[in-house]
């Protein structure tokens, strides 16, 4: 902690694994909110897995074609969307489908992205970093195009509060409202894809579901309106975040994994703390 | 003395994966009416409400509100459903469900505006929930939902209301109070109440859709104890509730 403070005023890196944390926590809190009350957790879960198939494809590219134009967060972003509209649709259409396909992309993204990174000529560093995570990676680049994702999704999310709301809660009757329910749902998925996307820099593919979840959780527990929870959510992943970079810092511990173990332990607190708060109420 | 039709079923048919629910309806309901749609369980009282609202499409002849094709008459249409599925930890407020019915009236994009907050409040006041406005909605007994329910219907200013057994909830009083607010909608906006309480709703009604697969409309005065019979297809015990005095 005392190491990560001394450096922070010295190092760059330090500073922008600082700056990301903090602009990924943002549309982190606000389209987890709307991840967790609308229960698609497991569509983001196989979203950010087929992350990985989209890395690893840009990666090989880059590596192997000569396209260093195709950084690996576009192909992150590419997949991810392609896999938010695939699930969306098949989801509208073939309801009962439905976790079949989830399921089928999370593993399929994850075997693509795989199979790109093994025939990648160089280290396979990069593997490791996708799945748990590079804050410390960051470069003044990177941190460019996570500021223009991130001011993307928080606008579309603020902006359309509303109907998002009406479509979390009660479908049906935002569709007799003239809500274009379809469009909403799909635009929400790629929200979330693209949030996923912004997240995987900072706690990796594997743990992107915790951080999109376990703040929103926490935040549902205590506030009783969806922006309430919306801003809560957001303060705690940047609390999160912060604090799992700086603890982790010192004794060299990975960020992404210290970010969730903290962002656990708070919910267990949280949630442990109010059933036993309400048990006393009742005696 | 009746107004123009509002609502018509020509010879529709209806049926949910090859089972058929509804044949042969033809009805019409006409403007600044009060009605109420009764009959059995399972009947098909809900499938007609779905089909005015073009939620369920025919697999037979033609719907039609307001002169037009039901989806797009939705933005005429208050409705409040028989249930809502919906999580009991959602964050949101009576107030912030209520606003819902303001979607598509107004504003866009960003927060709601003062009118709509205005229009929200008033419609809660009307169902003497404007007290509870900041509660949150999962907090609520099963009629303060359905209250809450039907503002938001009211809240969309409709010239049509939909309420689907808006009274299952509720005790007889509440019941006699909401029905007498909605006697007093029905002199501006056309009211359709589904009910399973033929008794009860025939004293303020002024027809009567009975649905069990076929539809027959009867003005209310004409009910006897036979065609009660006919719909539910078995003698039913008829009670005189008089709470109006």
């Amino acid at each position: 902690m005392n190491t990560f403070l001394s450096d922070l005023p010295r190092y760059p890196f330090l500073q922008y694994a600082l700056l990301t944390g903090i602009l990924a926590s943002v549309a982190c809190g606000i389209i987890g909110s709307y991840v967790v009350t609308k229960r698609i957790t497991y569509i983001a879960g196989s979203i950010a897995h087929t992350v990985l198939g989209g890395l690893g494809a840009a990666r090989y590219c880059q590596a192997v074609c000569g396209w260093e134009w195709f950084h690996p967060f576009y192909g992150a972003v590419l997949a991810a969307l392609a896999s938010a509209l695939i699930i969306g649709i098949v989801s509208m259409r073939a309801k009962q489908r439905e976790d079949t396909v989830i399921g089928s992309l999370w593993a399929i993204g994850m075997a693509a992205g795989i199979l790109f990174i093994y025939r990648t000529p160089g280290y396979n560093e990069d593997l490791m970093s996708y799945l748990f995570g590079s804050i410390l990676m960051v470069s003044p680049g990177d941190l460019w195009m996570i500021a223009c994702l991130d001011v993307l999704v928080v606008a579309a999310g603020v902006l359309f509060y509303n109907r998002f709301l009406a479509l979390c809660f009660d479908e049906e009757f935002a569709r007799l409202r003239g809500v274009n329910v379809e469009l909403f749902y799909l635009l929400l998925l790629c929200l979330t894809a693209l949030t996923v996307v912004l997240l995987v820099s900072v706690v990796g593919i594997v743990m992107v579901i915790a951080l999109l979840t376990i703040p929103a959780a926490i935040a549902g527990e205590l506030t009783k309106r969806l922006w309430h929870m919306m801003v809560l959510s957001t303060l705690l992943t940047i609390l999160f975040t912060v604090t799992g970079l700086a603890v982790s810092y010192g004794p060299d511990l990975p960020a992404g994994a210290t970010t969730i173990i903290i962002a656990g332990a708070a919910y267990l607190f949280v949630v442990g703390g109010l059933r036993i708060h309400r048990l006393r109420r009742k005696h | 003395m009746e107004g123009e039709v509002i609502v018509s079923f020509q010879k529709v048919d209806f049926s949910y994966n090859s089972v058929p629910v509804l044949e042969g309806v033809s009805f019409a309901i006409y403007d600044r009416s009060f009605i109420s749609i009764v009959g059995p369980n399972a009947g098909g009282k809900t499938t007609l409400l779905k089909l005015m609202l073009g939620l369920l499409n025919p697999s037979r002849g033609t719907i039609e509100v307001f002169g037009m094709p039901p989806e797009r008459a939705r933005s005429f249409i208050g409705y409040m459903p028989q249930h809502v599925q919906f999580d009991t930890s959602f964050p949101v407020t009576v107030l912030d469900v209520v606003l819902m019915g303001r979607l598509g009236n107004g504003t866009r994009f960003g927060p709601y505006g003062k009118k709509d907050r205005a229009i929200c409040i008033e419609a809660l006041r009307r169902l003497e929930m404007h007290d509870a406005w900041k509660h949150p909605f999962g907090a609520l007994s099963g009629g303060q939902r359905q209250r809450v329910l039907i503002a938001r219907a009211l809240a969309t200013e409709p010239k049509l209301l939909l309420l689907d057994e808006p009274t299952s909830n509720v005790d007889v009083a509440v019941e006699t109070e909401l029905f007498e607010l909605l006697n007093a909608l029905s002199k501006t906006t056309t009211v359709i109440v589904v009910s399973h309480d033929l008794g009860f709703v025939s004293q303020y009604v002024q027809r009567v859709v009975c649905v069990n697969r076929t539809v027959a409309v009867h003005p209310t005065a004409a009910i006897t104890g036979e065609m009660i019979s006919d719909l539910y297809g078995a003698a039913v015990r008829m009670v005189q509730h008089d709470h109006r005095e």
